[in-house]
C-alpha cells in the first residue's frame, strides 16, 4: 500500500501555469524529511508525506507523538517557539516553503489553520471577524462583494443560516460550536489552498462535533484539508487518507503507516496500526 | 543530529517526482534550519540610514530653517523613515511596509527609554565623581564650612544618618501595619477587605508632598511638636504602608490554596495556618515587599522638606531638633550657585542612586528566591547534624 | 446529627422533607484566632484611619483660608495672603498645563517602549528591560530634578527657540514675548513639563507593557495563522485587549505627574498669571508652590497652603480611583496590579 499504486488516482501535480495560483484551488502539500527540534530534544524524525490536493488528510496517533507539531511545521507557526529548528522541505505546490525568499506571511496566507481552542477576535463583530484575514493582511475588497464573500464563507463553515440575522453580534456571544466554525469561515474566507486543523472537535460537544464534520466534507472541493485528531472514528468518518504517528518511550515521532482511510482502518500491516485503530491503546 | 536513519516499518512514501528513488530521499545530511531573521531588513535599514545621512548632511542648514546637532539628527531620522519606507515598498507590500515603520517607530522608543536611564545615571555620576572621589565625602559632615568650601572638606555623613535613622523608624512603623493588613485582605478577607483595598490603593497614590503637608499640619501645627527626624519618618510612612501592603497582599495571594487546605485539614487553626504555612511560604516575596517600599521612599525629598528642617549639624537623635537627609541635602545644595555646593549635590545623588539600586537587586535575589530555599551555612549546618547523628547510631550499634 | 432513617413508604415523603431542610452550621472560633482576626482587623481599620486623617487635619488646617476666601480660592490667580486675597487658580492652570506636557511626552514613548518591550524585544533581554523599567520607576525624582535643570533645560532652549520661532505665527500659544533671547525660554510650563514626562515615563510604560503580556496566545496565534504581520496581529489582538490598561496607564501617569513637586520646583520660576504662553518662562503648580511657600507662611497664609494641598489630595484621589476602577473593569486588567 504505497502512494505510488494510487498516484493514478490522483492529481499530483498541478499544471505550471497555476503555479501561483490565486487562492481557492486545492493544492498538494508535501512533507519530505521533516524532522523538528526543540532545542535539543528531537520531537519529529523523517517525516515523508504526502497530503493531495481536494482531500482530507487525517493525522493521528496517540497523544505526544508530534502531531501538532509537525502540523505546525505545515504553515510556519513552528518557527515561533525560541529554540525551534527542522529539518527537511515543506513543498506547496512542488516549491518549498522554507526556501529562504520567501516569507512565512506569504505561506501563511496559503495555507490557514483552525485552532483547537476557537478563537475569534472577541472585539470584532461576526461579520469583522470573517473579513478579518482579508483586512489583517491589507487586502480590502468593496461594497457588494464584501457582502458575498461573508455569505459565501459562513455558508461554507455551514454557520449562515444561524446568523445570518445577527451579524453585528460580537464574535464572543456565540456558542463553542458556532465559534469554532466561525474560525473556519474566517480561515476559509482569505480563500487558501490548504487548511490545517488541529484537533478541532476536542472542545465541543457531540452535536457540534457533527456540524463540524459535516463542514469539513464540505469544504474538501475547496481546500486541500489536513485534519490532526485523537478521535479515531473522527478519521474514519471524515478523511480519505490517514497516517498514523507513534513515538516510542523517549524517542522522536515518526509515520508507521500511511494510506487510504478504508485500509488504514480494516486492513492495517502494522501490528502497532492494528493495535491502535482497534483500541487496545491510546 | 542524526544523518541516516534506520529504515523503521514505515511505509515507503513516494514524492511527487516518480524518478526519485529510494535511496535518494534518505539524505546524507540534513540541513537544519531555524526560522526568523530577515536579511533582508538589515540592507534595508542600512542603506536608508546611509541615504538619509548623506541628504540631510548636504541640504540641512541651507534649506531646512534648523541649526544645531539635534536638529540635524532630528531631521536625518525622519528621512530615514522615509527613506526606508521607499526602499522596503520596492519588495513588501502595504502591509509588511507598514509593519516595518512601526518596528522602526518602537524600537526607536525602546531605545529611547534605555539611553534615558542611561543618561541620568551617567551624567549623575560624571558630575558627582570629584566629590566623591574624596574620603572626607563620606565621614564628614558640612556643619561648620561653608558652601564655598572646597571638596576635600565636609561630606554627607550627617545626612546618611539621618536618612537610615528615618527610613529605619518608618521601616519599623510601616511594616508590621502592612503586612498585617495585607494578612488581613488575604487570608480573614472580613467585610471591610473591599473598602480597605480601595483606600490603600488611594493611600498610594497621595502625592508625598500632601503627605509631609498632613503630619506637618498634625503633628507640628496641631499638637505643637518641633520638626525632627520622626516626624519625617511619620510622613515617610504615610507613602511606605501602602506599598507594602499591596505587595504583600499579591504574594500572599499567590501561596497556593491547597497548601492552606493541607493544613487546615491537619486541624490547626487559622492563625497556626498563616503563621507556619503561608508566611513562611511567602518570605521571599514579603521581604520584596519591605525592600520595594523602602526603595519607593528613600530618595523623598517633600515629605522631609517640610517636616524634617534642615540642619548641617550632625543629630544623632531623631525625635529632637531638625535632621538632615540625604534627599534634602541634594535640594539644599543644588540651588546654590556655586560649582562646589552643585557637586556635592551630585554626589549626594549618586550616594542615594547606588542605595536605591542595591535595594532593588536585593529584592530580586532574594525575591526570587523559591519558598524552602536552603542557604549554604544551613546546609552545612544540616550536614554537620546528620553524621554527628549518623556517628551516634554507629557507635550504639556496635555496642 | 445522623440522617433519619427510612423505612418504608410511609417514611419516604417525611425522608424527603429531611433532605430538603438545609442545615445551618455554627463554627465557633478558638481562641487564638479570635485574637488573630481582632489583630489584622485592627490593622486594616488603621489604615482606613490614617487616611481619614490625612483628610480630616487637611481640612481643619485650611478650613481659616477657606473660610476668609470661600469660593474665590478656587477663582482668584494671586496670591497674597497678606493682602487677604489669594487663590489657587492659576496654579491648578499650571498644574494641568504641566500634566499635559508630561502626557505628551510620556504617552507616546511610553506606549512603544511598552510595545517594544512586550512584542519586539528578543527574548533574552526582556527581563533586563523590565528590570530597567523597574529601577526607573525607584529612582528618586530628586536625581531626575537636578538631570532636568543641569542637563534636559539646555537642550530644551533650542526646541522651545525653534518651535516658538517657527509656528508662533500661526499657533498662538507658541508665542513668546522676546522670542529671540533664549532667557525668554528658561523655566517654562514646557520645559518643565517635559522633565515630569519622564519621571512619569517608567510608571506609563510599565503598566501598558503588563497589560499587553497577558494578550491571550490563542488569539494571537489566530492572527498570525491567517498571514498578519506583526503589527498586523497587535493592532488586532493586543491593542483592544489592553485599551483599558493604556487609558489606566495614562490616567496613573497623569496623576503621578500631577503631584510631582521636585522636578518642577526645581525648573520653573514662580509666576502667577494663567500663562497662555507655556513656552515662555513663568508658571506655577500648586505642589511647587507648597514647596516654595511653606516656610515663609503661618497663620491664614499657611491655612492656604493646606487648602491648596487639600485640592491636590482630591484631584489626584479622584484620578487614580477612576484609573483602578477603569482598569480592573476589563479583561486584561482583572490580573493586573496597579
Amino acid at each position: 500500500m504505497t502512494l505510488l499504486d494510487n498516484a493514478e488516482d490522483h492529481t499530483l501535480t498541478l499544471p505550471a501555469a497555476t503555479v501561483d495560483a490565486r487562492g481557492g484551488t486545492p493544492a498538494t502539500l508535501v512533507a519530505d524529511g521533516v524532522s523538528a527540534w526543540f532545542g535539543d530534544h528531537q520531537v519529529l524524525d523523517d517525516v515523508n508525506l504526502t497530503m493531495p490536493a481536494g482531500r482530507v488528510t487525517a493525522l493521528i496517533g496517540p497523544s505526544g507523538c508530534g502531531k501538532s507539531t509537525f502540523l505546525r511545521i505545515l504553515n510556519r507557526m513552528h518557527e515561533l517557539v525560541p529554540g525551534a529548528s527542522l529539518a527537511g522541505e515543506v513543498r506547496l505546490d512542488g516549491h518549498d516553503i522554507y526556501d529562504p525568499a520567501r516569507r512565512p506571511i506569504e505561506s501563511r496566507r496559503r495555507i490557514g489553520m483552525v485552532f483547537q481552542k476557537a478563537n475569534p477576535f472577541p472585539t470584532m463583530s461576526i461579520h469583522d471577524n470573517v473579513l478579518a484575514g482579508l483586512s489583517l493582511t491589507g487586502r480590502r475588497l468593496r461594497g457588494h462583494a464584501v457582502d458575498e464573500l461573508v455569505e459565501r464563507s459562513l455558508r461554507s463553515a455551514s454557520l449562515w443560516d444561524e446568523v445570518r440575522t445577527r451579524l453585528d453580534a460580537p464574535g464572543a456571544s456565540l456558542s463553542g460550536g458556532q465559534q469554532q466554525r466561525l474560525c473556519i469561515a474566517r480561515a476559509l474566507a482569505v480563500r487558501p489552498d490548504v487548511l490545517l486543523m488541529d484537533e478541532p472537535c476536542s472542545a465541543l460537544d457531540p452535536t457540534s462535533t457533527r456540524r463540524v464534520e459535516e463542514t469539513i466534507r464540505a469544504i474538501a472541493d475547496e481546500v486541500t484539508v489536513v485534519i490532526v485528531t485523537h478521535n479515531m472514528q473522527q478519521a474514519h468518518r471524515v478523511s480519505d487518507r490517514c497516517a498514523f504517528f507513534l513515538a516510542a518511550e523517549g524517542q522522536p515521532g515518526h509515520i508507521v503507516e500511511q494510506g487510504d482511510t478504508d485500509d488504514i482502518f480494516e486492513r492495517p500491516e502494522d501490528q502497532r496500526t492494528s493495535d491502535y485503530v482497534n483500541g487496545h491503546f491510546g | 543530529m542524526s544523518t541516516l536513519t534506520t529504515p523503521s516499518s514505515d511505509r515507503a512514501t513516494s514524492t511527487l517526482e516518480p524518478e526519485h528513488d529510494r535511496s535518494a530521499v534518505r539524505r546524507e545530511v540534513k540541513r537544519v534550519r531555524i526560522g526568523g531573521a530577515d536579511p533582508e531588513l538589515l540592507t534595508h535599514v542600512v542603506s536608508a540610514a546611509a541615504g538619509a545621512l548623506g541628504l540631510v548632511w548636504l541640504v540641512y542648514e541651507r534649506l531646512v530653517p534648523m541649526t544645531g546637532a539635534l536638529g540635524f539628527w532630528l531631521c536625518w531620522y525622519v528621512a530615514f523613515l522615509v527613506l526606508l519606507a521607499a526602499v522596503s515598498a520596492t519588495t513588501l507590500d502595504r502591509v509588511g511596509v507598514t509593519d516595518r515603520l512601526v518596528g522602526t517607530l518602537v524600537t526607536t522608543a525602546g531605545l529611547v527609554l534605555v539611553s534615558c536611564l542611561a543618561g541620568i545615571v551617567l551624567f549623575t555620576v560624571v558630575r558627582g565623581w570629584s566629590a566623591l572621589s574624596h574620603v572626607n565625602f563620606y565621614t564628614q559632615t558640612t556643619a561648620y564650612i561653608g558652601p564655598e568650601a572646597p571638596l576635600r572638606q565636609g561630606g554627607v555623613f550627617a545626612a546618611m544618618v539621618g536618612t537610615l535613622e528615618q527610613v529605619a523608624i518608618s521601616v519599623v512603623l510601616s511594616v508590621p501595619l502592612g503586612i498585617a493588613t495585607a494578612v488581613y485582605l488575604s487570608e480573614v478577607r472580613g467585610r471591610l477587605a473591599r473598602a480597605v483595598r480601595t483606600v490603600v490603593e488611594a493611600m498610594s497614590a497621595v502625592p508625598t508632598i500632601v503627605a509631609g503637608l498632613f503630619i506637618y499640619s498634625m503633628l507640628i501645627l496641631k499638637l505643637g511638636q518641633e520638626r525632627s527626624g520622626l516626624a519625617a519618618s511619620l510622613a515617610l510612612s504615610v507613602s511606605m504602608i501602602p506599598v507594602v501592603t499591596m505587595t504583600a497582599a499579591v504574594v500572599l495571594r499567590l501561596v497556593p490554596g491547597g497548601l492552606r487546605e493541607a493544613s487546615l485539614a491537619l486541624g490547626t487553626t487559622q492563625w497556626q495556618t498563616v503563621r507556619r504555612v503561608v508566611l513562611p511560604t511567602a518570605r521571599p516575596g514579603l521581604v520584596t515587599a519591605v525592600l520595594l517600599g523602602v526603595a519607593r521612599v528613600i530618595g523623598e525629598t517633600s515629605p522631609v522638606l517640610l517636616v524634617a528642617g534642615s540642619t548641617n549639624e550632625l543629630n544623632w537623635d531623631p525625635t529632637h531638633n531638625p535632621q538632615m537627609s540625604l534627599p534634602l541635602f541634594v535640594f539644599t545644595y543644588m540651588r546654590m550657585p556655586i560649582d562646589n555646593a552643585i557637586s556635592r549635590a551630585f554626589g549626594a545623588a549618586v550616594v542615594l542612586l547606588v542605595v536605591v539600586v542595591v535595594l532593588f537587586a536585593l529584592a530580586r535575589i532574594l525575591g526570587g528566591r523559591p519558598p524552602g530555599h536552603v542557604s549554604r551555612r544551613k546546609l552545612r549546618r544540616l550536614a554537620r547534624h546528620r553524621q554527628a547523628r549518623a556517628r551516634r547510631l554507629e557507635s550504639e550499634t556496635v555496642r | 446529627m445522623t440522617s433519619p432513617q427510612i423505612t418504608g413508604a410511609t417514611g419516604a415523603a417525611a425522608a424527603v422533607q429531611a433532605r430538603a431542610a438545609r442545615r445551618t452550621l455554627h463554627t465557633r472560633p478558638t481562641t487564638q484566632d479570635i485574637g488573630f482576626v481582632a489583630v489584622a482587623r485592627s490593622a486594616a481599620i488603621s489604615t482606613l484611619v490614617i487616611m481619614g486623617l490625612i483628610g480630616v487635619f487637611l481640612l481643619i488646617g485650611a478650613w481659616p483660608a477657606l473660610k476668609s476666601q470661600g469660593l474665590h480660592f478656587l477663582t482668584r490667580t494671586d496670591w497674597l495672603p497678606e493682602t487677604g486675597s489669594f487663590g489657587i487658580a492659576s496654579l491648578l492652570w499650571g498644574t494641568i498645563l504641566v500634566g499635559l506636557f508630561a502626557l505628551c511626552v510620556a504617552v507616546p514613548l511610553g506606549f512603544g517602549a511598552a510595545l517594544f518591550i512586550s512584542e519586539y524585544a528578543p527574548r533574552s533581554l526582556k527581563s533586563s528591560l523590565v528590570t530597567l523599567v523597574d529601577l526607573m520607576a525607584a529612582v528618586p525624582s530628586i536625581v531626575y530634578a537636578m538631570w532636568a535643570l543641569f542637563f534636559l533645560q539646555g537642550h530644551m532652549l533650542e526646541i522651545a527657540q525653534w518651535l516658538s520661532v517657527h509656528f508662533g505665527t500661526v499657533l498662538p500659544f507658541l508665542r513668546v514675548h522676546t522670542p529671540d533671547s533664549p532667557s525668554s525660554y528658561t523655566s517654562s510650563a514646557f520645559i518643565a513639563g517635559v522633565a515630569v514626562g519622564v519621571v512619569v515615563l517608567p510608571t506609563v510604560t510599565s503598566i501598558m507593557r503588563e497589560v499587553f503580556a497577558q494578550a491571550p496566545i490563542g488569539e494571537r496565534e489566530g492572527a498570525i495563522a491567517l498571514g498578519a504581520t506583526r503589527w498586523g496581529m497587535i493592532r488586532a489582538v493586543v491593542i483592544p485587549f489592553g485599551r483599558a490598561g493604556i487609558v489606566g496607564g495614562i490616567m496613573l501617569g497623569l496623576g503621578r505627574a500631577l503631584g510631582e513637586t521636585i522636578v518642577v520646583y526645581a525648573i520653573i520660576s514662580p509666576s502667577f498669571d494663567m500663562t497662555t504662553h507655556p513656552l515662555q518662562s513663568g508658571t506655577n503648580t500648586i505642589a511647587a508652590h507648597i514647596a516654595t511657600r511653606y516656610s515663609e507662611s503661618n497663620g491664614v497664609s499657611m491655612a492656604g497652603l493646606l487648602g491648596a494641598g487639600l485640592v491636590l489630595f482630591l484631584f489626584t484621589l479622584i484620578i487614580n480611583t477612576l484609573a483602578g476602577v477603569v482598569v480592573s473593569r476589563s479583561r486584561s486588567g482583572a490580573a493586573t496590579e496597579i
